[in-house]
């Protein structure tokens, strides 16, 4: 029986980052993978011949930067190209673009509503200061505040300082930030709805809540607090699909001396006298070590791959009610050319970012409804990208792939399983929906790859196919991620341990989980920390 | 005495009279200008058909601050209880009705686990809502700023929190920001019981069961338990009464009380309130103005926003204060029969709401600008409990029923008659032959409240109850310790912290912050 100092389960982003950081600190690491592949949701497949799916996640932001530089990811092969443009088209056939020049994009908004133009200044800068208060609390535990241990009093007092620094009128901004609809927060800027909608899609991506439900704002914070080279709420492409965000740490992992079995799906997690001793693989095949840690969602780690015997009850019950949703779809396609968009006309830079189709939040709101109601979008938000416009690697020349990401979709048909007949119903609602806006698009389509959570959930392992490893509501967020008095990377069973999306600060390939854990265990073991800490931006 | 040390109060709404009774047991000079010919607000009891009385807006009283009522002693000026710790039954179509008080159900068909479940339920809940109740009588603490006293406040804050109990204050602050689907989802099967349970924390909101924040709204609600009430009650006379008491305590205090006198505007004299005028002219001077008028009422209309700041004015105009709520009342020529619900059970409290998606479905359409196309009710027939509000024999029904448009896309009346026929279908349903037994109706869309009732948005918490409006951000950030931005002018209304439901503890913090602000002085 092989014997390491820590095992891994899943090779994903988050658990290569862990086993990364613990590698490095001199220990040795083993990564069991139950797919023939790495990267869990952060892959590049070739499924159709030719061309580079990002078949799950599609684009990168999030990333920490301190560990993009940390783990020399550069050197590793990992390249983030920035896209600019972006745009939201409307059914009528007028544009709300994104520009980087502040002049033309305040022009742009005036074109809708003057009275936008001077707000959009006031939300850029309310949205951009909590988006500096939030991001160098990504790389830290975050504190129990039942606690009264030293360490988590020095952790809460920090917060507060923190607060406080931006001032009184900030907190309960804050306050209201996370707690309030897009909707409303938007409206409190806004009144053009095409605004409001162009905006508010970043608060429901990934989330089972409507544009009206109370906690889609924070959502939205979520998608904005990345960057790219510096650029805060910019967003770029991994040269070769997201499979390169993998690719990079697994090398960097490799790099230390870590190994990768693939193939290998774990069938239990070993426990003997309340502590870890490995795990054993559905072959049979055991590995021994006294830290094991997971890299799979709070629910799959807890009723899946554990003895129900080896963990208190409470966690089972509390696994079991982990709100972990699936809401999204995707639909992966191989263009034979590009397709026309007429109210953008040709070579329209705008076309390099993402795109939507939008009217109205009511509109937005009843594709939540339909959700609610057991089946998908009638009229989804798309996320749609060309990606191959910015990165040639991922189709041949004059080729493209198109990836859109669909809200709403459900886990279950009103309960039932999908069916190949829901399947083609989804697919042709979303195909049908591009088509209305690019004439030629449909003629265009040689390939599609039609992804439910169901095959989400198969492929990945994601339950549901939520693709956050958990709902981002008040009550699985910082110290309630996964579960309240076990947010600090800690598992209920001595010497195992959580890494990932379902822990803080949650999903969005920022591989801040993984990072995160890497620094407990090596605490525990009383190993320096290597981890870095959160930079400031100032 | 000068006119000047006057204290002048807009509105005789509940908490209005509240704040006079304590401003004029400190000796003030007090005068409560009230537009209507009676006081109450939206706490009164009105005739509605001739001879048929009934609680106007409000019509349980569970709120009411126990230590207010002990103060002003309102039982000796008046106020009695025609019943208390009513029962709640959750009609179902098949007769299987759930009889529900506290945490037990007295009958209907429910899995043991659920009755186990709702008992710990109940009592956790309550425990939580203590946590809220102990605020209802503090100033909001700011945050971050004003000092040593703020931070203390906020301390305690802190400390009611703490004092849960690890366990507790684990599950309050998992839960306290989320929605009742997902918590009753984890605890209950029964969808019957379900229902009956999610009604309570989306009563008179924006919110479905399955909005986030609709948990903190049903801890509003049951921190009127928590605080010492018995449960869901009746006054003898309708809600009035209590409007009645609370204004005998403050004129029995040396306040004088003038109805049917409108306040036009509040006056200045450089950056401080000089009193107000009436809408006949009469101007009456005041050091300190009391405003029980609703955020926006008070400081865009009576004040006017060019006498503030612009960024006050932007949030107090997306203070959120739309309802969703109507209410319905029936006047009946004979008590109406429920199927197999035995005569006893019919003075209860009855809510149609027979599963959450049933409730969701409700609010979805109003969401939209429609009327619930099949609507959620809470019932009671006050008649059964106080003879003097209907003629022998004869009863009146009055019913909160969800949800109602504040704008609906259709026009106010042909949204108030689809709902009243809508709301009377599914009475009937349950009562068969109800429909013929009604001599006359009112429906009160939001927007006939906010005409009746003088409250914007016609919400009868003058604003939603929802974390970014609680506490220290209610009305809005900045001005939640019921002082305004101008100077004398103070808030005591259900805009401000603890929020509405007939409680009282808004207007005596109001008192308290008057009172407070002149010994600065």
């Amino acid at each position: 029986m092989a014997k390491y100092d820590a095992i891994v389960i899943g090779a994903g982003h988050n658990g290569l980052t862990n086993a990364a950081y613990l590698a490095r600190s001199g220990l040795k690491v083993l990564v069991v993978e139950r797919n023939p592949w790495i990267g869990g949701a952060a892959v590049s497949r070739e499924i159709e011949k030719g061309w580079m799916y990002s078949n799950c996640s599609y684009v990168c932001s999030l990333l920490r930067p301190e560990l993009f530089r940390d783990l020399e990811l550069a050197r590793h092969g990992l390249q983030v190209v920035p896209y600019g443009g972006g745009v939201s088209i409307t059914s009528n056939g007028d544009i709300l673009g994104n520009y980087t020049d502040e002049q033309v994009q305040r022009r742009e908004f005036a074109r809708h509503n003057p009275r936008d133009a001077d707000a959009y200044h006031r939300y850029s800068t309310d949205v951009m200061r909590q988006c500096k208060f939030i991001r160098p609390l990504l790389l830290r535990s975050p504190p129990d505040p039942t606690s009264f241990k030293p360490r988590d009093l020095r952790e809460m007092i920090f917060l507060g300082r923190e607060l406080n620094k931006f001032g009184e009128q900030f907190i309960y901004d804050t306050l209201r930030f996370y707690s309030m609809s897009i909707a409303d927060f938007l409206n409190e800027y806004f009144e053009s709805d095409v605004v409001k909608c162009h905006l508010s899609g970043s608060g429901i991506i990934g989330s089972a809540m409507g544009v009206y439900s109370p906690g889609t704002a924070y959502v939205l914070l979520h998608h904005y607090m990345g960057d790219v080279d510096g650029s805060i709420g910019a967003w770029g492409f991994a040269r070769g699909g997201m499979g390169a965000v993998s690719k990079a740490i697994a090398s960097a992992f490799k790099s230390f001396g870590g190994e990768i079995v693939v193939d290998a799906p774990v069938r239990q997690v070993l426990v003997r006298g309340g502590r870890v001793t490995g795990v054993v693989t559905e072959n049979g095949t055991e590995y021994e070590a006294d830290v094991v840690v997971s890299n799979l969602d709070p629910r799959r780690t807890y009723t899946k791959i554990f003895d129900p015997k080896d963990l208190p009850p409470a966690i089972v019950e509390k696994a079991k009610n982990w709100k972990i949703r699936g809401s999204s779809g995707k639909l992966n396609i191989a263009l034979d050319g590009l397709p026309e968009f007429p109210a953008l006309g040709k070579d329209n830079p705008l076309a390099y970012g993402d795109m939507h189709f939008l009217d109205s939040l009511e509109k937005m709101e009843r594709a939540y409804d339909d959700w609610k109601n057991g089946t998908w979008s009638k009229e989804p938000y798309l996320d749609l990208l060309i990606p191959s416009m910015t990165d040639p690697t991922m189709a041949p020349p004059g080729k493209h792939f198109m990836s859109v990401f669909v809200q709403y979709v459900p886990p279950f048909i009103h309960g039932r399983e999908w069916t190949d007949a829901d399947r083609e119903g989804f697919k042709n609602t979303v195909l049908d929906q591009i088509g209305r806006y690019s004439p030629n698009f449909k003629s265009l389509v040689r390939h599609v790859e039609c992804r439910t959570p169901r095959e989400l959930e198969a492929e990945v392992g994601l339950t549901e196919g939520n693709i956050f490893q958990g709902e981002l509501t008040m009550d699985q967020l910082l110290f309630n991620r996964p579960f309240p008095g076990y947010a600090q990377y800690r598992g209920p069973v001595r010497g195992f341990y959580m890494c990932g999306s379902g822990t803080h600060p949650g999903g969005g390939v920022m591989a801040a989980p993984g990072a995160n854990a890497a620094r407990e265990i090596l605490m525990d073991l009383r190993r320096p920390n290597i981890v870095p800490e959160g930079w400031s931006d100032d | 005495m000068t006119d000047r040390d006057r204290i002048v109060i807009v509105g005789a709404g509940h908490n209005g009279l509240a704040c006079a009774a304590y401003l004029a047991r400190a000796g003030r000079e007090v005068v409560v200008l009230e537009a209507a010919p009676q006081v109450g607000g939206a706490a009164v009891t009105r005739e509605f058909a001739k001879g048929f009385r009934v609680s106007g807006c409000s019509h349980l009283s569970y709120l009411l601050d126990p230590g207010i009522a002990r103060e002003l002693k309102l039982a000796s000026h008046g106020l009695k209880w025609a019943r208390t710790g009513l029962k709640t039954v959750a009609l179902a179509q098949a007769g299987d009705h759930l009889v529900l008080r506290g945490g037990k159900v007295e009958s209907g068909t429910v899995p043991e686990a659920d009755r186990k479940a709702l008992a710990e339920y109940h009592a956790r809940m309550l425990r939580f809502a203590r946590v809220v109740a102990r605020q209802h009588n503090r100033k909001p603490p700011r945050l971050g700023g004003g000092g040593r006293s703020e931070m203390l406040g906020a301390a305690l804050l802190g400390f009611d929190i703490r004092r849960l109990g690890r366990e507790d204050m684990r599950e309050f602050l998992r839960i306290a920001g989320i929605n009742i689907y997902d918590v009753l989802e984890e605890q209950f099967d029964s969808p019957a019981l379900k229902g009956a349970l999610a009604l309570d924390a989306v009563l008179g909101t924006n919110l479905g069961p399955r909005s986030n924040n609709s948990v903190l709204s049903l801890l509003h609600r049951l921190s009127g338990e928590a605080a010492g009430n018995d449960g869901l009650s009746i006054p003898e006379g309708g809600m009035g009464a209590i409007s009645e008491a609370l204004a005998a305590a403050a004129r029995a205090a040396g306040a004088t009380i003038r109805t049917s006198s409108p306040v036009r505007r509040i006056t200045l004299e450089g950056d401080r309130v000089s009193g107000v005028e009436l809408e006949g002219g009469e101007k009456v001077a005041a050091q300190t103005v009391v405003s029980n008028a609703d955020p926006a009422r008070t400081l865009l209309g009576l004040l006017g926003a060019r006498h503030l700041e612009t960024g006050f004015v932007h949030r107090i105009r997306h203070f959120r204060t739309k309802g969703m709520a109507a209410k319905l009342h029936l006047a009946l020529e004979a008590l109406p029969s429920f199927a197999r619900l035995s005569a006893e059970l019919v003075g209860e409290r009855l809510v149609i709401a027979p599963d959450m998606t049933y409730l969701e479905h409700a609010f979805d359409a109003a969401k939209y600008g429609q009327c619930s196309p099949e609507p959620a009710l809470e019932v009671t027939i006050p008649s059964l409990h106080d003879k003097s509000l209907a003629p022998a024999g004869k009863h009146v029904l009055s019913a909160v029923v969800l949800y109602a448009p504040f704008d609906p896309r259709a026009s106010g009346d042909e949204a108030r008659s689809e709902l009243l026929d809508r709301a009377l279908a599914a009475l009937d349903r349950h009562a068969p032959g109800l429909r013929r037994q009604v001599t006359a109706s009112e429906l009160l869309l939001p927007a006939d409240l906010e005409r009746e009732f003088r409250i914007s948005g016609g919400h009868w918490h003058h604003g939603e109850l929802a974390l970014d409006q609680f506490m220290m951000l209610r009305p809005v950030p900045g001005a939640a310790q019921y002082a305004m931005p101008v100077g004398g002018l103070f808030l005591c209304g259900a805009g401000c912290h603890p929020g509405g439901g007939v409680m009282g503890s808004a207007g005596r913090n109001a008192a308290n912050a008057v009172l407070a602000m002149e010994r600065a002085a």
